[in-house]
């Protein structure tokens, strides 16, 4: 029974999501909306963190994953299989977006892999960029103007729902010996070698996983706010991911789940102060950065759950 | 056990900071409240202050005169940061959390046209004192403005620029991020060429860049007679100045989006010569109520009202009028008091809302001289 | 064509102007300093604010222009050995991408610092030279402010080139970025060679804002990123420590924007200087003129 704790867990979970979803129409739609930001930006989080945290990559561009994923499920739901059932559509948008990121991923993984450390950083912001200006020039997808009307599917179901299986993903991915390998490339990528781990073949995989997160994240919230622009997937956003990420702390996941809470929930709190929102994440990632000597940044002492 | 304890304090986190949420402002029983969503930073900043400020006057005047229906008039104000998709949140945090009876905004049409939907689907009137791109009001029947639409406003330059300044061969300069600019070189472009006209060139740019040599090279290479400018004050400002610097001293012609003393700041004097632009409103009309308006602005403010605020003064006045026809603030009422809207007498001219939910009214070219925009014609519709 | 020339190479010697600092730094120290181009944008309001003070005491003219820089030039210097001493001086010995992230938060601190402080509308930067037309042809328009710039990039990028080969300060900066360990041993004091690093890179990129608001005359606080993103590809492109690389490295890709926005399409501006980057990161990344000293695979 103990080695089903996991499954057990995930069940139950998912029961209490489904039950919540029931009551979706009886909460207040601004409370609703906060949540399901807090869902996204969950599962964003969770797979840059991925990433960084087991495989030691840093990637300054993750908004560019969302934004594919973003523009892609919208293009498939306002153009495609109209005459189908709402639920299905949303499902083929959701898969197909993480599809699109995750080849992207894997595109973009490949190059990179090359390059190390801050190389590889500025390397995924310059990624993430051509990303948005090539997408502000697709007339078909809205250019600079935005893409809107896109149905609001978005819901506590599809958000939490995807939320959970993907912490179990994970979860499974890493406690698996395969999982081993990340940890392996990320402390010593020679000795990896050495032992004849793949190392190129684990970090595109960690690449296109993380990827595929972004990208569903990024549909869910097309089908959140309706409406899209390529700059909302700029350099800020990237690096309002990437300080979630490292704001949430070393290695454990439930640290990044709660600097997700606080840096979402936080600035409609503070709706009046709304410009000390960036000075403040600035001033966290600074002092975070100084004072953190011990835990080094991507050193974790378990697995995710 | 560690991380069950992490688990733990996160879900406290979560439960806590979302009933914190709970603790926000809501109306109380005897006042009206309205809401605004409007651009109070960013790159149209002068926009939303100016609305707000108009806005805010004729709040405060109505409230001393004894309020609407008995009640204090409240107004609610969301910064949209000159952005579409904070436009969206905005309206969405006054329909649900705040629930105001009607909402004001926004300038812009490009963040209009996010917000419409949100307040069409939620049943709550929107106002929007400036937008001029035509879509907005398509949006549905909730959607109402007090200014005119750029179908008008783009045929009105093209026959100011063939006949008054005599302008054969013309290039435009769009903003390709700009709902309304695109809407306006559009319709520019339709009336000026039936008027025998001809567009040599036209290049585009994006909201935010500040170098437009390139462009105004290529533009310059095709020896038009005028600039067509249909964009914001932000960047018209650098446009014109780089092209005086490239030695292009044709007439510009722009639209309302150029309204803004940000212009004669930044381009200078000396470039605004021969620029020309329509507007909704000048504080050189003689009008008793303009100058009522004009004097009561510099006392609050010191400093002399532009369309923008003229245009929100306009606004609240219309939805209060409504309000007071409608005998209440019930949305359906309230949206059926506003469309029968005829010949309300604003600071902006006559306001009769047609069949479309579009007010027909005139507009007023003006011509930079020594940095200031002055009146030149009035073309009635 | 030609004129398009010009404007590339005007728009391209801003951004030589900020690689020089943003080079030096990074040739000394091999980190990529973020905020380099918000100290940049803190270079232009200087200027903005100095100015009124300026042309009160001292008329409008050369002068006053002279004196705005000088002080520009001073207080980002300035600015920026404060920075190194505050935020990354504890991080010298810790991974490079540690101290990429705490740039990152410095610049960000900057940006939005300056926009809480200053408010985010743009300003108009004082016309402290006029743009008097030197050449006017019906094809070439050339106006005195792109020269003035363009020679004072010149300018200076010589001087670098001189004190980094002949100066003492050169030559010790050079041990450094070699080898910061010999380097110590031989008596250099790496935290004074850093921190006066730092003050010269920042001081330039406070030169160069002071320019970029003459052709520009609108600043807002978040003026500095995509300039300070640019200069950062045009050191990689030039080369790790070299000082002629930066310089080139800025007007290529003045030039190569210029070109793009004037014959391919104006929406594909900003994502040139990263396609090169990436270009030169993957294909040949010691740059034109730089060693290729630095493991990256």
């Amino acid at each position: 029974m103990k080695k089903y704790k996991v499954h057990i867990g995930m069940g139950l979970a998912l029961i209490g999501v489904g039950a919540l979803a029931f009551l979706q129409p009886y909460i207040d739609p601004y409370y609703l909306q906060v949540a399901l930001y807090l869902g996204i930006n969950l599962i964003l989080a969770l797979g840059l963190h991925f990433l960084c945290g087991y495989t030691g990559q840093f990637s300054l561009g993750h908004a560019g994953f969302m934004s594919i994923g973003a523009y892609s499920a919208a293009f498939l739901s306002l153009h495609f299989f109209c005459a189908w059932p709402d639920p299905i559509r949303f499902m083929l948008s959701l898969l197909f977006s993480g599809f699109v990121s995750g080849c992207f991923g894997w595109l973009l993984g490949l190059p990179s892999l090359r390059l190390k450390g801050d190389y590889l950083a500025v390397t995924t912001l310059g990624f993430g960029e051509i990303i948005r200006v090539v997408i502000q020039n697709l007339d078909v997808l809205g250019g600079a103007r935005g893409l809107g009307s896109i149905p609001k599917w978005t819901g506590i179901f599809p958000v939490f729902g995807l939320l959970i299986l993907g912490i179990g993903l994970l979860h499974f991915l890493i406690s698996s010996t395969y999982g081993k390998g990340f940890l392996a490339v990320r402390d010593d990528e020679v000795a990896a070698q050495a032992i004849g781990i793949h190392v190129t073949r684990y970090k595109v995989v960690a690449f296109v996983i993380s990827a595929v997160f972004a990208g569903i994240g990024g549909a869910l919230y097309a089908h959140l706010v309706t409406y899209i622009t390529p700059s909302q997937f700029g350099f800020m956003k990237s690096i309002e991911l990437a300080a979630m990420v490292i704001l949430g702390g070393t290695g454990n996941a439930v640290g990044v789940m709660i600097s997700v809470t606080v840096l979402t929930v936080l600035p409609e709190l503070l709706r009046g102060f709304a410009q000390y929102r960036m000075v403040v994440y600035a001033l966290s990632l600074v002092v975070v950065m100084i004072f953190r000597p011990k835990m080094r940044f991507w050193e974790r002492k378990k697995s995710l759950c | 056990m560690k991380n069950k304890m992490r688990l733990c304090l996160w879900m406290v986190v979560c439960m806590g900071s979302l009933s914190l949420l709970s603790c926000s402002k809501l109306s109380s029983k005897n006042e009206i409240l309205l809401g605004e969503y409007s651009s109070l930073t960013g790159t149209t900043a002068t926009f939303g202050q100016s609305t707000h400020k108009g806005l805010q006057l004729a709040i405060d005047e109505i409230n001393r005169s004894g309020g609407v229906l008995g009640k204090k008039l409240r107004v609610q104000t969301e910064d949209t940061q000159s952005k579409p998709e904070e436009a969206a949140t905005a309206v969405n945090k006054l329909i649900n959390l705040n629930h105001v009876v009607a909402v004001i905004g926004e300038v812009a049409s490009s963040r209009s046209l996010v917000a419409a939907p949100i307040c069409q689907t939620a049943g709550i009137p929107m106002i929007s004192p400036a937008s001029t791109n035509p879509e907005v009001t398509q949006k549905g029947d909730f959607i109402f403005r007090v200014c005119f639409i750029d179908p008008f406003q783009g045929s009105v330059l093209a026959k100011f620029a063939a006949d008054s300044l005599h302008i054969k061969r013309v290039v435009i300069l769009k903003d390709v991020k700009n709902d309304y600019s695109i809407g306006l070189a559009q319709f520019f472009r339709t009336q000026f060429l039936r008027l025998g006209g001809v567009i040599v060139g036209e290049q585009a740019y994006s909201e935010g860049d500040t170098d437009f040599k390139a462009q105004l090279t290529a533009l310059k290479e095709k020896a038009p007679d005028a600039i067509f400018l249909p964009g914001y004050y932000t960047e018209a400002a650098l446009i014109i100045k780089q092209a005086r610097d490239l030695n292009i001293r044709v007439p510009i012609i722009g639209g309302d989006g150029l309204d803004s003393e940000k212009l004669a700041e930044v381009a200078g004097a000396q470039a605004l010569e021969n620029v020309y632009y329509s507007n909704h409103f000048t504080v050189q009309n003689q009008a008793p109520e303009v100058q009522k308006f004009v004097t009561a602005f510099q006392a609050k403010y010191h400093q002399k009202p532009d369309a923008m605020a003229a245009l929100g003064y306009d606004a609240v006045y219309v939805t209060v009028d409504a309000i007071k026809r409608a005998g209440g603030t019930n949305p359906e009422k309230l949206k059926n008091a506003l469309a029968a809207t005829k010949g309300f007498l604003g600071v902006t001219g006559k306001i009769s809302i047609d069949e479309n939910r579009n007010a027909a009214k005139s507009v007023v070219i003006l011509q930079y001289q020594n940095g200031v925009p002055m009146f030149k014609e009035t073309i009635n519709p | 064509m030609l004129q398009q020339l010009i404007n590339g190479l005007s728009l391209g010697s801003i951004y030589a102007l900020i690689a020089l600092g943003y080079g030096l730094v990074y040739g000394v120290l091999r980190f990529i300093n973020f905020s380099h181009g918000d100290v940049f944008m803190v270079g232009a309001f200087v200027a903005f604010f100095s100015a009124p003070l300026a042309t009160r005491f001292l008329g409008s003219g050369w002068l006053t222009f002279a004196a705005v820089l000088f002080i520009s030039i001073l207080f980002c210097a300035a600015l920026g050995a404060v920075i190194e001493r505050v935020a990354y001086r504890p991080l010298r010995n810790r991974p490079k991408l540690t101290m990429l992230i705490t740039s990152i938060g410095v610049s960000l601190l900057l940006e939005y610092g300056g926009q809480l402080w200053l408010g985010p509308d743009p300003r108009a930067f004082p016309t402290l030279i006029p743009n008097r037309l030197i050449l006017n042809t019906p094809t070439l328009v050339l106006g005195q402010v792109p020269v003035i710039v363009m020679g004072f990039s010149i300018l200076l990028m010589g001087l670098m080139y001189l004190v980094v080969q002949r100066s003492r300060l050169g030559i010790a900066l050079r041990a450094v970025s070699q080898n910061q360990a010999a380097a110590s041993l031989m008596g250099v004091s790496i935290n004074r060679m850093v921190m006066q690093t730092f003050a010269i890179g920042a001081g330039l990129a406070g030169a160069g804002g002071v320019f970029y608001a003459l052709l520009y005359p609108s600043i807002n606080p978040l003026m500095g990123i995509f300039p300070g993103l640019k200069a950062f590809v045009a050191v990689v492109f030039g080369g790790i420590g070299s000082i002629p690389g930066a310089l080139i490295g800025g007007m290529v890709i003045g030039i190569l924007e210029t070109f793009v926005t004037a014959y391919l399409s104006p929406t594909y501006r900003d994502a040139i200087a990263f396609v090169i980057l990436i270009a030169v990161l993957l294909f040949r990344p010691a740059g034109l003129f730089g060693q290729s000293d630095r493991e990256k695979v």
